[in-house]
C-alpha cells in the first residue's frame, strides 16, 4: 500500500500551484481512496484541480456535470428503448443482445475502464437534495449491477473521485462523513504571484504589484455584488498587456474594468467611485493590515 | 492529547463522527503526515472537517490541544507516549491482573485500532467495546494493567455526567431546525400532475397501440409530470415573533430555495390578518396590498400557509378596529378576515413557532386553533403541516 501511495503522489502541477493543505488533502484522498471534496469561491480552480491531478498522477479524467436535472442513474447508465424498439422495426442493428443498448454514464465508464481514472463529479449542489446520497452506495462499493442484463460492473481499477461543491446546497452528512474535504482559500498575495507567474511568464514585477493593488482593493469593496475572482484578474491581466497599457494607466485607474467586474451594478458602482473622485490605493500601504505584515 | 482533539471539537460543536475519526487514524496508519505537525494539521483538518463554517472552532481547539508543542515532531511518538501512560488508579486483584493479558505497545495500539473499526456505537462497561468503566484495556477509568484513557475526566470523577449530557439532543427533529431537513420537509409539498409539451414516451399506451396496430410500432409520447402546488405564505412580523426569527428565516429560504413549486407568494401581516398585507417584513404601507385583492387574484386551489404565534390581545383578534396600530384601524375586525381566508382555501395550516404546551394558555391561539390545523414550527411539524396541505382530507377536530 505505502508503495502504491507513494507512486501516486500528488505534487502539483506546472500549470497548476497549489497549496500546501491542498496538496495534503489530494495526497490523504489518494491514500485512502476516499473522494476529496472540494468547496471554495468560484473562480479559484476547482474544477482544473480535477484536470490537474489527473495530469499529474498520470491518469486519464473523466467528467461528469451535474445540472439541476441530473439523476444519479444517468452516471451509471442508460438503457436506450426507443433505439431498440427503432432498431427492432427496421430492422437494424442486433436486437436480441439488451447490451447494445445499454449505454454508461461516466460512473459506468470509469468503473469499466481497465487503468485507474480520475473522476470528477462537477458541481454536486445543482442538483437535487438527494442526489449525492443516491450515488454514495456506488462509490463505497464501486460496483453496481445492471438491472435490465443483470451485469454486475465492478470497478476494476478504483478511480481518484473528485467532488465540486459551489456551496448552493447544503450536502447531506452521510455524504460528507465519506469525503475528505478542503476549502480552496482565496490566495494570498505571494500564493497569487505564483499562481500568475505559471500564466504569466516574466510579467514587469511593477505592473504586477500595481495590478494586484488594484485587485485585491477591489475586492475588499463592500458594495460590490460580486467579488472578482483568479480566474478573471488572470484574465484582465491578459487584456492589459494586450491593450498595451503602461504601469502609470494602471496606477491612476482601473482600465478594462469590464474584464472583473461582470455585473452592471458593480460597474456602475465604480464609476460613481471615479467620479465622486476616490482615491485608488497605489502601494500596498494603502490596504489594510491583512496585506502589510 | 490524540482523543482530546477528537472530544474537544465535539464540544465546540464541529460534528465530527467516529466514522470521520476512523478515517484520520487510517490515514496515520499509512503516513500520510508525514511526521510533521503542519501535515498532521492538514490531514486531520481535510478528514475531520466538513465544512469551511467550522474551520474558525477547529483552529481553536487544535491550538489548544496541541499548544507548546512546536515546528515538527513525530506523531508516533507522540502516540506511544500517550499509550505509556498507564492509569492504574483502581487496585485490582492479582487475579484479576493474571487474567488480562499484558499487552506490549504495539499489540495495544493495533488492538485500539481494529476495536474502533469494530466499534459501531457507544457502549458502557462492557468487556470489549472502548467505553467508560469496563475492564478493556481500552477506555476511560479503566482497571487495565496498560489501559488507555481515552478522553473524558481523569481520576475518579463519574465520566458518564461528561458524556451524557444529552448529547443525543442534536438528533431530536422536533426541537432543531436544520435547513436541509427543513427542505426534506418541504420537498413532500408536491402534487404531480401531467402538463407542458408531450416529450416524455409512455411505454405502456406505446404497447397497447403497437398491439392495436398488429405489431406496427407506434410511439405514444405524454407531458412530463410537473408540481402543481402554488403557495400562499402569510408570516406574522415583529414583537412577540421576534424571538423567532431564526427558525422563521430558515423556513424562508428554505422555501424560496424550493424550486418544483408552481408558484409561491409571501406576504407579512403584524399580529393579526386584517384589511391589508405587506409586501416586505417592514411592513412599509406603500408596499401594501388589500387582502381582498389578493383573495380576488388568487384561486381556492392556493395552499394558505400561515407564520405566527397566534397570541394577541383578544380585542385585536375579535373587536372592530383591533389593529394595534392605531393608524390603520379598519371596521372588520381580524377573525372574521380568518374566516374569509379560510373559507377562500380549500386548505390552510397555521405553523405556530411557540411551544405547543403554550397554546391552550393564550386565549387567541384556542380560537385560530379552531379555524386552522395549527403544527408547531419544527421539522416534524412541517412535515405535519405538508401533509395536511396534500394529503387526504380530515375532518378539524
Amino acid at each position: 500500500m505505502s508503495e502504491n501511495s507513494e507512486f501516486f503522489r500528488f505534487r502539483g502541477t506546472e500549470g497548476y500551484i497549489a497549496s500546501e493543505p491542498l496538496i495534503d488533502a489530494v495526497n490523504c484522498a489518494l491514500a485512502l481512496e476516499k473522494p476529496l471534496l472540494i468547496k471554495g469561491e468560484p473562480g479559484t480552480g476547482k474544477t482544473l484541480l480535477a484536470r490537474h491531478v489527473a495530469e499529474g498522477l498520470g491518469m486519464p479524467m473523466e467528467s461528469w456535470n451535474i445540472k439541476s436535472t441530473s439523476k444519479a442513474t444517468d452516471g451509471l447508465y442508460v438503457y436506450d428503448t426507443v433505439q431498440r424498439l427503432n432498431d427492432a422495426r427496421f430492422g437494424d442493428g442486433d436486437v436480441s443482445d439488451i447490451r447494445h443498448y445499454i449505454k454508461y454514464g461516466p460512473l459506468g465508464t470509469v468503473f469499466r475502464a481497465e487503468n485507474r481514472h480520475v473522476l470528477l463529479i462537477d458541481e454536486i449542489d445543482k442538483a437535487d437534495l438527494e442526489f449525492p446520497n443516491d450515488i454514495l452506495h456506488e462509490l463505497d462499493e464501486m460496483r453496481f449491477d445492471v438491472m435490465e442484463t443483470g451485469d454486475e460492473i465492478v470497478a476494476k481499477e478504483r478511480p481518484v473521485v473528485i467532488v465540486t461543491s459551489n456551496n448552493e446546497k447544503e450536502l447531506p452528512d452521510a455524504f460528507l462523513r465519506r469525503c475528505v474535504f478542503h476549502f480552496i482559500e482565496f490566495p494570498e498575495r505571494d500564493l497569487m504571484k505564483e499562481i500568475i507567474d505559471v500564466h504569466h511568464k516574466n510579467l514587469d514585477t511593477t505592473l504586477l504589484d500595481q495590478v494586484l493593488i488594484k485587485f485585491y482593493w477591489l475586492r475588499e469593496q463592500e458594495e460590490l455584488r460580486k467579488k472578482p475572482s483568479t480566474s478573471e484578474l488572470i484574465d484582465w491581466i491578459s487584456v492589459l498587456l494586450r491593450g498595451g497599457i503602461t504601469v502609470e494607466q494602471v496606477n491612476e485607474h482601473i482600465p478594462f474594468l469590464g474584464a472583473l467586474l461582470k455585473n452592471e451594478q458593480d460597474t456602475e458602482a465604480m464609476q460613481r467611485f471615479d467620479e465622486a473622485g476616490g482615491d485608488m490605493p497605489k502601494a500596498w500601504s494603502d490596504l489594510g493590515p491583512r496585506y502589510n505584515q | 492529547m490524540f482523543l482530546d482533539l477528537f472530544y474537544q471539537l465535539r464540544d465546540e460543536g464541529v460534528p465530527v463522527a467516529i466514522q470521520e475519526w476512523l478515517t484520520l487514524m487510517q490515514a496515520i496508519a499509512e503516513g500520510q503526515h508525514g511526521g510533521s505537525l503542519m501535515r498532521f494539521y492538514h490531514i486531520s483538518r481535510a478528514t475531520l472537517v466538513k465544512s469551511e463554517t467550522y474551520f474558525d472552532s477547529f483552529d481553536r481547539v487544535f491550538s489548544r490541544v496541541f499548544q507548546g508543542v512546536e515546528g515538527e515532531f513525530k506523531i508516533e511518538d507522540e502516540v506511544l507516549a500517550w499509550l505509556n501512560d498507564p492509569k492504574n488508579h483502581q487496585a485490582l486483584t492479582e487475579e484479576q491482573r493474571a487474567m488480562l493479558e499484558r499487552l506490549t505497545q504495539d499489540e495495544l495500539m493495533k488492538k485500539f485500532l481494529e476495536t474502533l473499526a469494530e466499534q459501531t456505537e457507544r457502549h458502557d462497561g462492557g468487556g470489549k467495546w472502548v467505553g467508560t468503566g469496563g475492564r478493556s484495556p481500552y477506555g476511560n477509568n479503566g482497571e487495565h494493567p496498560t489501559g488507555i484513557r481515552v478522553g473524558g475526566e481523569s481520576k475518579n470523577r463519574s465520566a458518564m455526567k461528561v458524556w451524557d449530557e444529552r448529547r443525543f439532543m442534536g438528533y431530536r427533529t422536533d426541537l432543531t431546525m436544520d435547513l436541509r431537513q427543513t427542505k426534506v420537509a418541504l420537498k413532500r409539498l408536491r402534487q404531480l400532475t401531467r402538463i407542458g409539451p408531450e416529450d416524455e414516451l409512455d411505454i405502456d399506451a406505446t404497447i397497447d397501440t403497437t398491439c392495436k396496430n398488429a405489431g406496427e410500432i407506434e410511439l405514444e409520447f405524454r407531458a412530463e409530470r410537473k408540481n402543481q402546488v402554488r403557495l400562499l405564505l402569510l408570516m406574522d412580523v415583529g414583537g412577540t415573533m421576534d424571538p423567532y426569527y431564526e427558525p422563521v428565516s430558515r423556513l424562508l429560504t428554505a422555501l424560496h430555495e424550493e424550486r418544483g413549486l408552481r408558484d409561491f407568494k409571501a406576504y407579512y401581516f403584524h399580529n393579526c390578518i386584517y384589511d391589508h398585507l405587506y409586501k416586505t417584513a417592514d411592513m412599509n404601507s406603500r408596499k401594501s396590498l388589500p387582502t381582498g385583492d389578493i383573495l380576488r387574484k388568487l384561486n381556492h386551489r392556493w395552499k394558505l400557509l400561515v407564520v405566527g404565534d397566534a397570541a394577541m390581545n383578544p380585542a385585536e383578534l375579535l373587536e372592530p378596529y383591533g389593529n394595534i396600530d392605531p393608524r390603520l384601524e379598519g371596521d372588520t375586525p381580524g377573525i372574521k378576515w380568518l374566516h374569509r381566508l379560510n373559507d377562500h382555501f380549500e386548505r390552510s395550516v397555521w405553523l405556530n413557532p411557540d411551544s405547543q404546551k403554550l397554546w391552550g394558555h393564550t386565549h387567541t391561539t384556542r380560537i385560530i386553533q379552531n379555524l386552522f390545523p395549527m403544527f408547531h414550527l419544527s421539522v416534524d411539524g412541517i412535515s405535519e403541516a405538508v401533509q395536511a396541505l396534500i394529503g387526504a382530507k380530515t375532518s378539524l377536530h
